[in-house]
């Protein structure tokens, strides 16, 4: 039995991905690197530890390799923890046979004896497909005031972008009436984050509710909420205002590296009382020689630089030789830009190699027709050969 | 890596009196260096990376930052429940030792940690030099001449400690010079392999006799009685004796080639971790032969500098020929060169600090100009 916990964090990890095509051919979506050197894990992983919950289940699926391999012990973000700490929770076989986690609220109705063990008041359910950094420790407080059984956190968003989103419709003290997914015709421009604080009594009735029901997906979105909706629980919105980003497309992901490179940008990552953790390589620092250029970009550790960069993000170990013109693009691990390449408006995956004086992607102001006009992605391990053009939109996977 | 019967020691303190510039508040072994790492890590790094996970750090005053830099050892395998790493502060073992003078003082002060020790061979160590040694060679090296003690050298290089050697490469005689350090002699580059109980025997034996000097006092007067054999260090070895010395062995590292070696990718130098975002260069960034840590902004000039992790450097301002250490401020258009920052170093805006490549001007800790 291990000691009592306020409040445990279920982090479901397993979701592939599927719009990020060759980024995710091999590992899940919250093990795609971002800004340089971090995962997309690593946010909501820091998030937990800087907001002081330290008992985190991470729920994997869809290739974990990669992704358990990274989280570890969970030194790199202080979770690993002689009591609480990380837990990898993946599928398991168990007495009535072998199940795959079926929907959100299925993974986490499989690992309700995780959670028991801790016997915690308060869960807080997260995805790792998000960039942005939350006190959940604010939210939890908010949860508590307001008695309530589930807390979402909830982001204004513009009305046009409404549609896309799960929509919270909401009285003057921020209490759920009504739930809509993805509507027409939004009421109210509160979109759900994905961020769930419940109380542990009324998410385990839910859940427990919910599996014996066998028309439901088993998703929180879709079922557990409307079902405590229905039954006149106490569900709050929790207005975040920060920045917030599902990276879930390649465009997305471009933009949120881009966003970065935005010194008006309110993604602070240098503060010092609220760090991005991540598993890092012992790589020494980057270096920059006489003939390179670099322009509002951000460079990391193991780095070699002699070409010209403008606008990008260069992430650990990547190497842009002389002569070779990289703008506007994410180059990520280890991926080489040979001399004379032109890298325009792509991501550029792990390990990738641009071949010498290949050109890939384009300016949108250089392409006649703009519907042609896209990021491209040169998926991991990929090699473009020398003299190649890969035009926009082009995604490339071995 | 398979792991060995050895362990080792680790004297952080070595050389501070040559380097008071930056050991007026630290151990040698955590000056800063090739920006983001501490002189120790070269040594910590190569003791691992040859399978030897039970290191001894021996430390004589002005630990705090070696300690914080050390911890538990985490960043180099050496958070461990058998052996791992153990900071040797002065005191530890209360009835002998205290303040050591010397290297035979020091062991003899710590004696019960080797004595208490399993490991068959110890292997003994500075930090005051910028190495990436293949241990392993010189373990088996040691075995292959069956060598009582096996001392490791360099030849046309700086040091302090010569050895001559006899056509078996058996170290015939260890000589000191305390003038000007020479060139074109073998160096004893400080790492010496021996069976644990020898060493005890030795640092006893000399204890007695009052003696202080490691390599003279014992290697030397023992010359005759056990086989001491020299094993010769392949790749670049740098002692750092100087403010010169500091400031060119940095300098060294913005050669691809040099660099390539040092920081060979088989055995990574590992240091500890800060968490730095990456690097940001502004629009009007020029960079030029700089190696540059993680966390930095850098919106002016930089060229053949080695930055440290979290430096700003606003535009307008020109620095060459320049080591900065970590959080160093440059204010607007300030024109640096020749110039070594200790941490949090703050030069206000449209200042002019200029040293010469033969003497580069230091700015101490945290001093603001």
């Amino acid at each position: 039995m291990n000691l009592k916990t306020e409040c445990v964090a279920m982090l479901l990890a397993g979701g592939q991905g599927s719009r990020l095509g060759a980024l995710t051919k091999n590992v899940a979506k919250p093990a795609v690197p971002y800004g340089g050197k971090y995962r997309i894990i690593d946010f909501p992983l820091s998030n937990c530890i800087n907001s002081g919950i330290d008992t985190v289940g991470v729920l994997t699926q869809y290739q974990p390799l990669e992704l358990n391999d990274y989280i570890g012990s969970g030194q790199p973000w202080d979770l690993d923890r002689a009591s609480g700490g990380v837990h990898i929770l993946s599928p398991y076989q168990q007495i009535e046979g072998t199940d795959w986690f079926r929907g959100t609220a299925n993974a986490i109705y499989q690992n309700l004896h995780f959670i028991e063990r801790y016997n915690p008041e308060y869960v807080l359910i997260l995805s790792g497909d998000h960039i942005y950094k939350m006190d959940y420790s604010k939210m939890l407080d908010f949860h508590v005031e307001n008695n309530a059984d589930c807390t979402i956190a909830v982001l204004e968003v513009s009305m046009e972008e409404a549609t896309r989103f799960g929509i919270m419709n909401t009285d003057e003290n921020n209490m759920v009436y009504e739930f809509e997914e993805k509507p027409e015709h939004p009421k109210s421009n509160k979109a759900s984050m994905g961020v769930y604080v419940f109380s542990w009594p009324a998410l385990k009735h839910y859940l427990i509710q919910d599996e014996a029901n066998p028309n439901s997906h088993n998703d929180f979105g879709k079922d557990i909420i409307p079902a405590m909706l229905n039954d006149n629980k106490r569900l709050f919105a929790y207005d975040f205002d920060g920045y917030w980003k599902d990276v879930g497309t390649i465009d997305s992901l471009w933009e949120a590296n881009m966003d970065i490179l935005n010194p008006k940008m309110p993604l602070e990552l240098t503060d010092p009382n609220w760090k991005i953790y991540a598993r890092s390589r012992a790589l020494p620092p980057h270096f920059i020689s006489a003939e390179a250029t670099t322009k509002n970009s951000l460079i990391s550790d193991g780095c070699y630089v002699a070409g010209n960069v403008t606008d990008s993000v260069i992430f650990s170990g990547a190497t842009i030789e002389k002569g070779a013109k990289v703008e506007d693009s994410v180059i990520m691990p280890g991926a080489v830009i040979k001399s004379g390449a032109v890298v325009s408006y792509a991501i550029v995956a792990e390990n990738a190699v641009i071949g010498e004086n290949a050109v890939v992607g384009k300016r949108p102001e250089d392409c006649d027709d703009k519907d042609k006009w896209g990021v491209v992605t040169v998926g991991p391990e990929y090699k473009v050969e020398a003299g190649a053009k890969i035009a926009p939109k082009e995604m490339l996977s071995i | 890596m398979r792991s060995k019967n050895i362990m080792a020691l680790v004297f952080a303190n070595t050389g501070d009196e040559s380097l008071t510039e930056l050991t007026s508040f630290r151990t040698m072994g955590s000056v800063p260096f090739g920006c983001r790492y501490r002189l120790i890590d070269f040594m910590l790094s190569s003791i691992v990376n040859a399978g030897i996970y039970k290191v001894g750090v021996v430390t004589k005053r002005n630990f705090q930052s070696l300690a914080d830099h050390v911890g538990n050892g985490w960043p180099w395998d050496l958070a461990r429940k058998k052996g791992g790493l153990c900071i040797l502060s002065p005191y530890s073992y209360a009835e002998k030792g205290g303040v050591y003078k010397g290297k035979i003082d020091a062991i003899y002060g710590n004696l019960l940690y080797l004595e208490n020790s399993t490991e068959e061979y110890v292997l003994i160590t500075d930090s005051d030099f910028v190495v990436n040694a293949d241990i392993d060679k010189m373990i088996e090296r040691h075995a292959q001449t069956n060598a009582d003690i096996t001392v490791a050298y360099k030849s046309g290089i700086e040091g302090k400690t010569f050895i001559e050697l006899d056509d078996d490469k058996r170290v015939s005689a260890i000589t000191v010079e305390s003038e000007q350090p020479e060139m074109g002699r073998n160096v004893i580059v400080p790492m010496f392999l021996m069976r644990r109980d020898l060493l005890i025997t030795l640092v006893k034996n000399a204890y007695r006799h009052n003696y202080i000097d490691f390599e003279l006092d014992i290697l030397q007067r023992e010359i005759n009685n056990y086989k001491i054999y020299g094993f010769e260090i392949k790749g670049d070895a740098m002692l750092i004796n100087s403010i010169q010395s500091y400031f060119d062995a940095n300098m060294m590292l913005l050669n691809k080639d040099f660099r390539d070696k040092l920081f060979e990718p088989t055995r990574p130098v590992f240091t500890k971790l800060r968490d730095d975002m990456p690097t940001r260069y502004g629009y009007d960034a020029k960079i030029k032969d700089s190696l540059i840590a993680d966390g930095c902004v850098i919106e002016g000039e930089v060229s053949n500098s080695i930055i440290f992790r979290g430096v700003h450097i606003e535009k307008g301002c020109k620095v060459e020929n320049c080591i900065l250490m970590q959080s160093a401020h440059v204010g607007k258009n300030s024109t640096l060169a020749y110039v070594v920052s200790d941490k949090n170093v703050s030069i206000k805006e449209g200042r002019t600090l200029i040293g010469f490549k033969t003497f580069p001007l230091v700015i101490g800790k945290g001093l603001s100009v």
